[in-house]
């Protein structure tokens, strides 16, 4: 345990140490401040158009739902967005240390594999986490000017923060194969791409296959989140990528020790 | 302390480091001696549990390197190569980063880091950031690195490499006032360097073991050997067979034209023999013509290199 939180503390330093945590953090909530204003404008357009046309016909102005015209596209864009930046959050985890030669410490002192491993991924879910929380400034706006329901906003970043932990699993598993942090970047967004996509390409294909296409699309998953419900089995799936990306990257580690590669 | 016991290390198909014994008793400075590939920087890394050896076992204080890893890492301090410095640290946090996972807790770790800054002489940085050191404090950093812990052994691979003489002679010194407390293993290509610092010598090339003696010994085992320098007039293939067939030469070679059509060799002759005499009648007997032969003393390099090939030809 004191290990595990040695790592973590030193990577998480390391984070806000550089600029790189900043730029990211910065541009992910730039670009999720602007879709969220274009959003929300066009939401606002449409309650008036809706109450102008409620006041012609001498009717009750409509009751439009903030949740689902407004909230939810809004997470699906984050979702998308962090397809975007979380490659570049953990692309230094080991690439950077191999690199460095620091690994060589690592790997020769009283910590467990796990324990630095867990320590790193620990470090890229607070980062994530700290993006996340930072984003939730905008949803003070709707509470402000509107009626939300509390329980699909929560629920909404629930979906968000396990998403982004699957990413972030197999970003760390890319950085474990490679000491060139551009191409652990690379393949991370890549093989999280192809994950989206599959969803796409289930419409093409016969219904049985694209069934389960469907089921390892990251994105099928996250819609349920969006709209307010949690249910198990897409938790289950979550986290079942993340086991699998921690798992690949334990069996990377241990293979580079016996191929005695850095 | 260290047990190493018929260790091999394959990396594809080069055989890093071959069925290689030794012992290291107790507050022992043992120098590692070997030219680039070697195998030094392997035996390193299997004993400090970087890597893992393909056949042969290992044991450091009694633990084996391989089934009780962890164990044998606490007991053991590790510069590598390349100092694994974080850049984006201070010195000093850094030093509290490695106390860490090492094991070394609370109030002593505080002590630690002090004793250890004081030792390699690097207070004066304590507050810089890694990145922006100069090559021999990063190396002094590194030093304090495996010191923190105030391991039982130290492993220390090419502790001088890329520092001024200045430095160099304080690392040395530095390591010197550890013998006693600590066990040490450091590793060099440059023999004054382990003629300096080590109370034993391990020579080793292509990965095997070649000798093992105490430097005063392994000099003036070495002393002896010789190198002829001899200018010929004479066919230049024909010369180097004829004086290769000569008993006692170990290696012939031409050098630079000197005037017209005469050569200057180079003979390298086996430990403690003077062949001139019989090199001088090969010469003659072949008729041609010679202009120079004098023997040229051998410094400590060569006569590392000197071993090293020797023991080579012997081995084929
Ligand atoms: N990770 C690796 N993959 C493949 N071959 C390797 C690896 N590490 C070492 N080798 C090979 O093993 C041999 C021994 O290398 P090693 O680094 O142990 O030598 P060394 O004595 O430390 O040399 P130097 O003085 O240059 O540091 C070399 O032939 C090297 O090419
Ligand atoms: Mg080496």
């Amino acid at each position: 345990m004191r290990n595990f939180a040695a790592i973590l503390e030193r990577e998480v330093r390391s984070y806000f140490l550089s600029p790189l945590a900043y730029v990211v953090i910065f541009f992910f909530l730039a670009v999720s401040g602007i879709f969220f204003y274009l959003i929300l404008s066009n939401f606002v357009e449409i309650c008036i158009r809706a109450t102008m046309q409620a006041q012609m016909y001498q009717m009750m102005p409509p009751k439009l739902n903030v949740n689902m015209m407004a909230i939810r596209p809004m997470l699906h864009n984050m979702a998308l967005f962090a397809l975007f930046f979380l490659p570049l959050v953990t692309m230094k985890l080991y690439a950077e240390e191999k690199k460095s030669g620091t690994i060589e410490l690592l790997m020769t002192s009283p910590v467990t594999d796990g324990q630095v491993m867990l320590g790193k991924y620990t470090a890229s879910l607070v980062l994530y986490l700290v993006m996340l929380a930072l984003t939730f400034v905008y949803m003070i706006f709707i509470y402000a000017y509107g009626e939300p329901e509390t329980g699909p906003i929560l629920s909404g970043y629930l979906g968000l923060f396990l998403l982004g932990a699957a990413y972030l699993a197999f970003g760390l598993f890319f950085s474990s194969l490679t000491e060139n942090q551009i191409i652990a970047a690379a393949s991370t967004f890549a093989f999280i791409l192809v994950f989206w996509a599959i969803g796409w390409i289930s419409d093409f294909v016969s219904p049985r296959i694209g069934r389960v296409l469907a089921y390892f699309s990251l994105i099928e998953h996250f819609d349920d989140f969006a709209r307010g419900v949690i249910d198990t089995k897409h938790i289950v799936f979550y986290l079942s990528f993340v086991f699998f990306g921690l798992f690949l990257t334990y069996l990377s580690i241990q293979s580079a020790r016996w191929r005695g590669a850095k | 302390m260290i047990e190493v016991r018929h260790l091999s290390r394959n990396f594809g198909t080069v055989k890093a480091i071959e069925d290689v014994t030794f012992d290291v008793r107790k507050g022992e400075i043992v120098g590692f001696l070997g030219p680039n590939g070697a195998g030094k920087t392997t035996t390193m890394r299997i004993l400090t549990g970087y890597i893992p050896a393909t056949s042969g076992t290992a044991k450091v204080a009694g633990f084996d390197v391989q089934e009780q890893s962890l164990e044998v890492r606490k007991r053991i301090g590790y510069m590598p190569e390349n100092p694994p410095l974080y850049g984006d640290m201070t010195v000093e946090s850094y030093l509290h980063f490695v106390a860490k996972i090492k094991g070394v807790d609370g109030k002593l770790r505080k002590r630690n880091v002090e004793k250890v800054m004081e030792q390699v002489e690097i207070k004066d940085v304590r507050h810089r950031l890694i990145r922006t050191l100069s090559k021999g404090y990063k190396q002094r950093v590194g030093l304090a690195q495996a010191l923190v812990h105030d391991p039982e052994v130290l492993i220390l691979d090419e502790p001088t490499i890329g520092l001024d003489p200045k430095q160099i002679r304080e690392v040395r010194t530095l390591i010197k006032n550890l013998a006693g407390e600590h066990t040490v293993i450091l590793s060099t290509h440059i023999l004054p360097e382990v003629s300096m610092t080590c109370e034993r010598v391990i020579i080793i090339n292509k990965g095997r073991i070649v000798a093992e003696d105490t430097p005063d010994n392994l000099t003036a085992r070495l002393a002896g050997s010789q190198r002829v320098v001899m200018e010929v007039e004479g066919p230049v293939d024909s010369v180097i067979s004829a004086l290769r067939a000569v008993p006692g030469v170990m290696s012939v070679t031409a050098d630079r034209a000197g005037g017209d059509s005469r050569s200057v060799f180079t003979v390298e002759t086996s430990v403690g023999k003077d062949l001139r005499k019989e090199l001088a009648r090969t010469v003659v007997e072949k008729g041609w013509g010679l202009y120079e032969l004098r023997t040229v003393e051998m410094s400590l390099e060569d006569v590392f290199l000197h071993l090293v090939t020797q023991e080579e030809e012997v081995g084929n």
